[in-house]
């Protein structure tokens, strides 16, 4: 994108890198990387986790975990200066002032309990000798630059005052306060929701330009890779598998690793549609609301109203057998309320849920409602904690069937076909969760659903911890069961890419309302309201043909 | 391309497999106070009951090690079998706050209407002074062995509730709970196989406290005079007799507060090794 020219020394310069675990048996952890960042340009490392993406970073910043990695061999010049010899007083000094860092969380990497002023006033302190009236005024102007509104305001809020983009703008703002040469942002962005994600990549950007910064820009999603690098490095297993400009690795990608990475993206162009199934639903929704009120019991008898909060607003959808209705919507849309009211986790202030026809929005704790909970099981987001980590796979598989009187023998024997039937070997069962990968343990998380032999799955987010090509693995293997056992699937996701892949009909929800509704190919393709517009138009790398290797020219 | 000087640190490694020699050290004093109780009969030079007029305030000598206090009884022999009192008291305050406050913080942490009931009588139980109200228990009723620790024990319950409820509440957040939910899994057994298990590591912490503070509990009730009778030595009524010649025979106070003071700080050192080794937290550190 960017015409930097190659004339000007880079500003990073790594080669050969070699990092390892120190002990009496080292492992490589990173094995011989190396590449040049020129002024004003931005290089992606992609790769997926444990590829070592992160662990270059933190060797560039000096910020290596002491005592458990340590660097054996290879050079890091910021700027001509080795970084791996130099004193950590020095790098101290460098860190802040020619290099800096943006981190994926912005909540964690603020300190809760100190206003934004007072953090931001330190990096001044740190590294420039200035009046405290001047540090502020650096200060509110850094704030402006970033365009956060109202400086001052945001000068005396505390972390938790502002929300997910603003305090990642406050990050940012910390990192270019002294203009260093070199940002490393490290999934800058991936905690944030799409159309906050699109501002703060226009806004690194937009800094880079002004102040030609060097950009090391770490991320797992090609779509961000699309919209923002000028040159690409693909990492696995600590190697860097295949370099060079944005175009050439993702047109002509010559390793067979990239070119996998890049298939596994799901394209924003819908599916084809199934065919309109007829009859009753599997599940049906009518007129849902969940209210939460928030208030205590004092401030109640003191005659004060609560706090109420409408989380889902008359939400209505049914859902056929055999197929697939996405909930899509940024965080705090009431998306993933609506399916922990649909599975019972929440109660519903009003509506009706009808499974197979009968209601359970209104059955009571107990006996009627675990038989109705059977039949809508749930695949969650985060797989390492969705299985108890004390448990045996086999314990944790058979405890739904157990629950409703089938014997353990008969239980055992389904846990093993069906652990056949996701993908795994049946000496699984005798294993704990901490031994196996992230998609490994959603594919139990989905066996474990599949033993109650439930009419409906309900997946919150289930691959949105799981790395591009896991990622592609696990939807098949979820298509594949839906065609195989007649489910009916609510997916709940934020990523479009992924409900243009998977999903029959498509529901856009916004602040606990449903904006648009209707057959995914039909909302995806041409949507009527502005916010599903915006969403589309916020989706990473939309104007890129993953499948075809190309830029897209039209753009609606 | 040189290779930079980065040494490998493999002596911070390995010392973190070992347990830190404060640890090291607490576990032989700890070791030493439970042989005195076990042994104390073999270990003892004399009955330490057994009340010689003539000895009176004797200083330390080859017969009488640490002196005799104020009926000619042999100080050595009273603090050997002093360590009984303090290691029985201990255990079983430890063990009845547990046994008593833990199925009370899994029921508050996961039935929300026993919760307000239950957590509301533990803040009424918190706020009187522990050691108050063992000293009225103890004056209400007699004066022995069991009403001691049930008296030390009182106080502590509602800690234990705090903490079992606090993790409870904690645990029942993770998807593996709802996740077993969804599965029909029936509130008790829900609650013993993927709750109770997340409260076991830092109930086993703090069991070494409550068993500190309860042996200094048991010391202070001696000392006042509401706690077991002077015919069973403890080292609590040992510092109360010798308190009144403190100014001719200071050691009589001396031996059994310095014996007192290893054996607390040792537990507590104990209690702050395993709470960093239970710790999942500094478990990821260490891999």
């Amino acid at each position: 994108m960017a015409d930097h020219t190659t004339a000007a020394p880079p500003v990073l310069s790594i080669r050969d890198l070699r990092v390892s675990t120190c002990g009496r048996e080292p492992v490589e952890i990173l094995k011989g990387v190396g590449f040049d960042i020129a002024p004003g340009e931005t290089v992606c490392l992609v790769g997926e986790s444990g590829s070592g993406k992160s662990v270059t970073s933190l060797v560039t910043m000096d910020l290596l975990p002491q005592g458990e990695l340590c660097a054996t061999s290879g050079s890091v010049k910021l700027n001509g200066e080795e970084i791996l010899t130099a004193t950590p007083a020095r790098t101290k000094t460098l860190r802040g002032s020619d290099m800096a860092m943006i981190f994926q969380e912005p909540m964690t990497a603020l300190n809760p309990v100190l206003k934004i002023g007072l953090q931001m006033d330190e990096v001044y302190r740190a590294h420039r000798r200035m009046s405290p009236a001047e540090r502020r005024q650096a200060a509110l102007e850094v704030f402006a630059s970033v365009h956060l509104p109202d400086p001052p305001r945001i000068y005396d809020s505390y972390p938790h005052q502002l929300s997910g983009g603003q305090r990642q703008r406050v990050m940012i703002a910390m990192a270019l306060a002294l203009k260093p040469r070199l940002l490393i942002a490290d999934e800058p962005t991936t905690a944030l929701d799409v159309t906050t994600q699109k501002q703060i990549l226009t806004l690194i950007r937009e800094l880079q330009e002004q102040q030609n910064t060097a950009v090391l820009f770490i991320t797992h999603d090609m779509g961000v890779v699309a919209d923002i690098a000028d040159r690409v490095c693909v990492m696995r297993h600590g190697e860097m598998v295949e370099s060079g400009t944005v175009e050439e690795v993702l047109s002509r990608p010559t390793q067979l690793y990239t070119q996998a990475l890049l298939r596994a993206v799901p394209s924003l162009t819908p599916r084809k549609p199934r065919p309109e199934v007829t009859g009753t639903p599997a599940i049906e929704v009518n007129a849902l609301e969940k209210v939460f009120q928030i208030g205590s019991l004092a401030g109640q008898l003191m005659g004060r109203a609560p706090h109420r909060v409408h989380a889902v607003n008359r939400v209505s959808f049914r859902l056929a057998q055999g197929r697939t209705l996405g909930i899509v919507g940024e965080s705090g849309s009431g998306k993933s309320t609506v399916a922990r009211c649909v599975l019972r986790l929440e109660d519903p202030s009003a509506g009706e849920i009808r499974i197979d026809g009968q209601d359970i929005a209104r059955l009571r704790a107990g006996k009627a409602l675990a038989s109705a909970r059977r039949r809508v099981q749930m695949v969650f987001q985060d797989p390492n904690r969705s299985l108890n980590p004390r448990l045996r796979i086999a314990e944790s598989m058979i405890e739904g069937p157990l629950n409703l009187g089938e014997s353990r023998a008969s239980a055992l024997g389904r846990a093993g076909e069906l652990i056949e039937v996701v993908g795994l070997p049946r000496t699984s069962l005798q294993r704990f969760p901490h031994q196996f990968s992230g998609g490994q343990r959603q594919r139990i998380a989905i066996a474990r659903a599949l033993m109650m032999d439930p009419e409906v799955i309900v997946a919150d987010e289930a691959v949105s911890a799981l790395d591009v090509s896991v990622q592609a693995q696990v939807l098949e293997l979820l298509a594949d069961l839906q065609a195989k056992r007649n489910l009916a699937i609510l997916f709940i996701t934020h990523d479009l890419r992924v409900a243009a892949q998977i999903c029959d009909e498509v529901m856009v929800m916004r602040r606990g309302a449903v904006v648009e509704h209707g057959p995914a190919a039909e909302v995806l393709a041409h949507p009527r309201h502005d916010y599903t517009r915006s969403l589309i138009a916020a989706a990473p790398g939309r104007d890129w043909d993953f499948a075809a290797g190309r830029r897209l020219e039209v753009l609606t | 391309m040189t290779t930079p000087a980065y040494p490998a640190l493999p002596r911070r490694r390995f010392a973190r497999n070992l347990p830190h020699w404060t640890v090291i050290l607490s576990l032989v004093v700890l070791a030493a106070a439970l042989a005195m109780a076990v042994l104390a009969p073999q270990l003892a030079n004399f009955d330490p009951t057994r009340i010689n007029a003539a000895m009176r305030l004797q200083p330390a000598s080859e017969t009488y090690w640490l002196g005799t206090d104020s009926f000619g009884r042999d100080l050595y022999s009273r603090i050997i079998y002093g360590a009984r009192v303090s290691l029985v008291v201990g255990a079983g305050v430890a063990a009845g706050a547990i046994l008593i406050g833990l199925p009370l913080g899994l029921l508050a942490g996961w039935f929300r209407g026993i919760d307000a009931v239950l957590m509301r009588l533990m803040d009424g139980m918190m706020a009187i002074p522990g050691i108050l109200l063992a000293i009225a228990i103890v004056a209400l009723t007699k004066a022995g062995l069991v009403t001691v620790i049930i008296a030390i024990m009182i106080p502590e319950i509602p800690q234990v509730v705090r903490l079992v409820r606090s993790r409870v509440l904690a645990a029942r957040a993770e998807p593996y709970v709802e996740a077993a939910q969804l599965l029909g899994t029936p509130a008790p057994r829900l609650i013993l196989r993927h709750l109770l298990p997340a409260t076991i590591a830092p109930l086993i912490v703090q069991a070494t406290y409550i068993y500190a503070s309860a042996i200094l509990t048991e010391a202070a009730l001696s000392f006042l005079g509401v706690g077991i009778g002077t015919e069973t030595p403890t080292w609590g009524n040992i510092m109360a007799e010798g308190r009144l010649y403190f100014a001719m025979r200071p050691w009589l106070v001396f031996w059994p507060a310095i014996v007192l003071s290893l054996c607390i700080l040792s537990i507590n050192l104990l209690g702050d090794a395993l709470r960093d080794r239970l710790d999942p937290k500094m478990k990821g550190r260490a891999e």
